[in-house]
């Protein structure tokens, strides 16, 4: 309500102030806006680079193609490999983490010491560098002292090679993505969680309510907007996940892990190719312009009652 | 909740139990090779019985790496001052920037201030290897290739939006009535922002800034493209550091521990505000 007040500039005083308070907003919000607008020059060039045929190592060859690269990209087998392992690997990682971060969240729910200082420890993954993380897990599942190989190697799995073999690889990025990012989903879980009312839960205790249709029927659908929010936020950044694959295989072994921001920056750095590299991270622009549409309406919806509660 | 079964609870225990592990034992696991030799760390199996020694750390502080190829001089301690310079000075301007537009969009609804507040937020969402790359070529062209200045503008990206946020709804928890007895008791506009709208929201924007700080230090890719190695975090100069051959294990580790040590105090520290942060405000804590 205090935002919104219409009465703001009416209420903003006297005569003399009339012209600074007008433009004021504009001006206070100018320098960071300065600073955004360069970002987007950098963007119009990448859509410009997206149309042309570019590589770096043959300049003299550069001209406009228009949408050849996307064309292009639908008789070209790379192209589907890297929008199956994105996906694969997005649908993976967010759906594990909302189950793991939901359940974690319901074992903490009652705010005791013991259940705060659990949800405090497991801040510390959350804020541990991705990059880090995989390099982390590298060293845990190095094939020749890795704590973690010989754990493999304990319960029978003699050739688990972990990210260095083509059929486990993504299962060891999905590992320590749902490392790194279940404590996000769970706190955020948590948070909404306790923010619950009271009542209805109350309400079915003294009704005696078995728990299970409680946790269907009341906790879930009162949870609903914080896990679609959550489960948005990660879906934005899964599907862009760079950081932990590129630090643990840079894309490898083969083709196995080259998600769309890695085969792009693959495509830019190794093979050259800048007009197909810019084109890839289009379509992946487009991938997440649409999903942060729906994220920010409902993001909105939820930041309103966070306001309106406080 | 209160009259679980005994069998309820102690399954709920054995969960508990269960997670804990799963998320110290990585942290656990590599302090604990930080503080051993090569010999103690190839053993097999692996055993936390050794004699922890500090030879690691003592090897990246002076900058001399052991390896099997003899001595190996890599400047990780200027990773680390790297990291420290990035961070802080881009979440300086970060705040500085951001703050007052904040203020701005909390206080005033002006015409497009909700556009602009999006758009300054869909930042966070679109790929950053998407104004990287072409940003990469022109840096080059500008100058700006492998400078602060260029890297500390990038990052911007990562706490402006942040800081914008957060910040804002801090501001637009505060009643403006405050305020508005201020200006009419004859004081200017700056000096009502500063005494009284900025110490209001004065813990909100240590906490912006707090969290845009651990995402500045924990950013791995805008350096990776565009920065070479003396102007690399420590990110980046990791990763460099694991595929160096026959670099120790151990100081491997003793890196990687530095590395997280500063985000992990910092997350412990700010812990109350995480959830706000990391919701951008869509949460409250």
């Amino acid at each position: 309500m205090t935002a919104a007040d219409p009465d703001l500039q009416s209420f903003a005083p006297r005569r003399r102030f009339r012209v600074g308070a007008r433009w004021l907003p504009y001006l206070l919000s100018l320098p960071a806006l300065l600073v955004c607008i360069g970002i987007l020059i950098p963007f119009g060039t990448a859509v410009f680079y997206s149309l042309q045929r570019y590589r770096l190592s043959q300049p003299w060859a550069r001209q406009m193609n228009w949408g050849e690269n996307y064309l292009n990209f639908m008789s070209d087998p790379a192209f589907w490999n890297t929008l199956q392992v994105s996906l694969t690997y997005a649908g993976l990682t967010v759906s594990l983490e909302l189950l793991l971060g939901l359940g974690i969240a319901m074992l903490l729910r009652e705010s005791n010491r013991l259940n705060n200082a659990i949800s405090v420890m497991l801040l510390l993954p959350l804020m541990t560098a991705p990059a880090l993380a995989a390099l982390m897990w590298k060293l845990m599942t190095n094939p020749n002292f890795g704590v973690l190989s010989y754990g493999a190697r304990l319960i029978g799995l003699e050739e688990f090679k972990w990210a260095s073999d083509p059929s486990t690889a993504m299962l060891t990025v999905v590992i320590v993505d749902i490392w790194v990012y279940t404590p996000f989903i769970m706190i955020l879980l948590l948070a909404g969680l306790r923010s619950l009312p009271k009542q209805p839960f109350e309400a079915a205790a003294l009704d005696g309510v078995p728990p299970l249709f409680v946790f269907w029927r009341i906790t879930l659908p009162m949870l609903t907007p914080y896990i679609l929010t959550a489960t948005l936020f990660r879906l934005l950044e899964s599907i862009q996940q760079f950081d932990i694959i590129y630090a643990m295989t840079q894309g490898g072994p083969g083709d196995t892990l080259t998600v769309f921001q890695v085969e792009a920056y693959l495509n830019f750095f190794q093979s050259t190719n800048v007009g197909r590299s810019a084109a890839l991270l289009m379509i992946l622009w487009a991938i997440t312009y649409f999903l942060s549409s729906i994220f920010i309406k409902n993001w909105l919806r939820l930041r309103e009652r966070a306001r309106g509660d406080a | 909740m209160d009259h679980a079964s005994p069998m309820t609870r102690w399954l709920k225990g054995l969960a508990l139990t269960l997670v804990v592990i799963f998320f110290m034992f990585p942290i656990l696991w590599i302090v604990l090779m930080s503080f051993q030799t090569n010999e103690t760390i190839l053993r097999m199996p692996p055993s936390v019985v050794f004699t922890p020694t500090l030879e690691n750390y003592q090897a990246l502080i002076t900058g001399k790496l052991v390896s099997s190829a003899g001595v190996l001089e890599i400047q990780f301690m200027r990773n680390l001052m790297n990291s420290v310079i990035l961070s802080v000075c881009s979440v300086a301007l970060s705040l500085l920037l951001g703050v007052p537009a904040a203020y701005a969009f909390a206080r005033h609804k002006f015409r497009g201030s909700e556009d602009i507040a999006f758009t300054l937020l869909s930042f966070r969402f679109a790929p950053p290897l998407l104004v990287l790359l072409p940003l990469a070529l022109y840096f080059q062209d500008l100058g700006l290739a492998n400078t602060y200045i260029g890297l500390i503008w990038v990052y911007q990206l990562i706490c402006l939006p942040l800081i914008l946020w957060i910040v804002r709804g801090y501001f637009e928890d505060i009643s403006p009535d405050v305020e508005h007895a201020y200006r009419l008791a004859g004081h200017s506009w700056f000096s009502t922002f500063r005494r009284i709208a900025l110490p209001l929201a004065g813990p909100g924007i240590a906490a912006a800034g707090l969290l845009a700080f651990i995402f500045a230090w924990n950013n791995f890719v805008f350096a990776l493209v565009l920065a070479s190695a003396d102007k690399q975090p420590v990110t980046v100069g990791a990763l460099a550091f694991v595929t160096a051959s026959g670099i120790q294990y151990g100081q491997i580790a003793a890196g990687i521990v530095l590395s997280i040590a500063p985000t992990l105090a910092l997350a412990l520290y700010a812990q109350r505000y995480l959830v706000e942060g990391l919701s951008l405000g869509a949460v409250k804590g």
